[in-house]
């Protein structure tokens, strides 16, 4: 079991907790705000954008070449983005902070 | 904005749940009444051929919004509710149970359904599915499961009919693709993409033959035999029909609103009534980078229009102006698209070191219109930023693979 802590853009805090799935669809069963998941999953759509608190970021560890190259199209990325669908969850994330992109 | 008004959503799938989501968010305090026809709580439909058909998920891991986020934000969400007619003098809606509904604003968002071609015997023959809803999804697992021999014919090689034969590969099958065009995808891609596919297919052992255009289908010995015109047959223990959409325009013809290869809408996604607006598959409507009126069948349109009628309803300045895009998986192909090829007049193909992994460029004369990128995300963000900005590419340095990808690279 996993704790995972989500700030939206409107300073919400919400604190979920989830053993299995990806963290996308985490936020979307319990409709965090700004975190769409347009395409379902498979990383077509940057719908999914949250930059991990940098502290936190060896939990998730780094964006993949295709999310890297995906977040190029947002103006809002830093190196600590990630589109949430390839983050899986695992007890490793347990604790995470994750601010949601604009 | 007046609390007591009422904003009625005529289907509740990417376009009208988006939308719905939209308008709460853009300020709408009055009420919000989605209705659909299908009684499945709204769901994604792109992994319906895709993860979705080779998982074992209840639909309930593929929905668009939780249950209770409807809740939440206060939008009435009326499942396996069929809306007759709209009658635009009284502005009322009238559903199939006999009901009436008032609005204030309506949004017509009823997409699109299967078409199912006039085939000889097609009416008759057993186990035949098309592939659009969750409950297509439950009929073709459980016939395949009952299967035995699981020869699966599918007849249209378009990105549906692909998808599906590739999943259904995956599970076990023997596929046949029917595809009447000499090649697949040929409505939408580059012959180059419709090689690349076929040889991806066969290789992954789903024969997909060309040129063969079904017309009979017959029941005999508890099977299926699918006829072409060429006297070919073949058997089949389940069939799928993947040829293409039908616009849901029915409702919106009827009541007389402006209807042309879909239902007509402007830059704000409003119909020929100012009080109605459509948004997603089903509207004809006009792009502003491409200069003509299209009707695409995207995500993408679905959420972009569902945002801009939100915004429009609630008095605020917009129009929309967005680039397409679109994506397909395939075995461990990622297909992504930007742009409108039509009218192109050059191709270049540039391939990187890795196998399965290039970028279909479609240019007119200097202008470089759409992409298809496989299994390369960043040929899809680069052409996404040159298709926006209009910058021309050098063409030599673009096919140059030995040149780092990077849109500064390519001036
Ligand atoms: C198998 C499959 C794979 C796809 N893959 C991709 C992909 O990879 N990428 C991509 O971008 N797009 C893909 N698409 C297309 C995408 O799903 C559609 O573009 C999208 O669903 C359009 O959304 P929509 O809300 O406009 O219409 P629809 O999804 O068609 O929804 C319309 C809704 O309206 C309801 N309705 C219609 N008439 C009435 C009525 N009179 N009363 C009540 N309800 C009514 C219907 O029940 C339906 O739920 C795929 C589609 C399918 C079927
Ligand atoms: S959900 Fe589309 S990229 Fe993550």
């Amino acid at each position: 079991m996993a704790k995972i802590i989500f700030i939206t853009s409107d300073s919400e805090k919400v604190e979920l907790e989830a053993d299995s799935g990806s963290v996308m669809e985490l936020a979307v069963q319990n409709g965090v705000q700004g975190i769409d998941g347009d395409c379902g999953g498979v990383c077509s759509c940057a719908t999914c954008h949250v930059h991990v608190a940098p502290e936190h970021f060896d939990k998730t560890g780094p964006a993949s070449e295709i999310e890297q190259d995906m977040l190029e199209l947002d103006d809002d990325a830093n190196e600590y983005s990630r589109l949430c669908c390839q983050i899986e969850v695992t007890d490793a994330l347990d604790g995470v902070v994750l601010h949601v992109a604009k | 904005m007046a609390e007591n008004q009422t904003c009625v959503v005529i289907g509740a799938s990417h376009a009208g749940v988006n939308f719905a989501f939209a308008l709460r968010k853009a300020g709408w305090q009055g009420n919000i009444k989605l209705f659909d026809a299908d009684p499945t709580l709204p769901y994604h439909r792109p992994p319906l051929s895709k993860a979705y058909l080779t998982s074992a998920d209840a639909i309930d891991k593929n929905l668009l919004k939780a249950a209770d986020t409807y809740q939440k934000e206060q939008i009435e969400l009326n499942l396996g509710v069929k809306v007759g007619s709209i009658e635009r003098s009284a502005q009322v809606v009238q559903l199939q149970n006999g009901e009436q509904v008032a609005y204030d604003k309506l949004v017509i968002a009823t997409g699109a359904r299967p078409f199912i071609p006039p085939i000889e015997g097609i009416e008759s023959a057993e186990q035949l599915f098309p592939l659009r809803t969750a409950e297509d999804v439950e009929n073709i697992r459980q016939a395949f499961e009952q299967s035995e021999q699981k020869r699966v014919v599918i007849i249209g090689g378009g990105y549906i009919g692909l998808e599906t034969a590739a999943s259904l590969k995956k599970l076990g099958a023997q596929v046949t693709v029917l595809e009447r065009e000499p090649r697949i995808l040929a409505r939408v891609t580059a012959p180059y993409m419709s090689d690349f596919f076929q040889e991806l297919h066969a290789k992954n052992g789903v024969a997909v033959e060309t040129n063969k255009n079904v017309v009979r289908i017959e029941r005999a010995n508890q099977q299926n035999f699918v006829q072409c015109d060429d006297g070919t047959d073949y058997p089949a223990d389940i069939i799928i029909v993947g040829v293409g959409i039908r616009v849901n325009s029915e409702i919106a013809m009827e009541a007389g609103l402006e209807i042309d290869n879909g239902i007509k809408v402007n830059g704000q996604a409003q119909t020929s009534d100012e009080h109605i607006y459509a948004i997603g598959d089903c509207t004809y409507h006009f792009n502003p980078h491409y200069q003509r009126f299209i009707r695409l069948e995207s995500v993408q349109n679905a959420v972009d229009q569902a945002k801009v009628a939100a915004a429009a309803i609630c008095g605020k300045e917009v129009n929309y102006d967005t680039l397409p895009w679109f994506w397909s998986d395939q075995y461990d192909v990622k297909l992504q698209m930007v742009g409108l090829s039509q009218g192109y007049n050059e191709i270049l193909i540039r391939k990187e070191a890795e196998e399965h992994k290039f970028s279909v460029w479609y240019f007119k004369d200097d202008e470089l219109l759409a992409v298809d990128a496989v299994n390369n995300a960043k040929a899809y963000v680069v052409a996404t930023k040159f298709i926006k900005s209009g910058e021309i590419i050098n063409k030599t340095k673009l096919v140059d693979s030995n040149i780092e990808f990077k849109p500064a690279n390519l001036l």
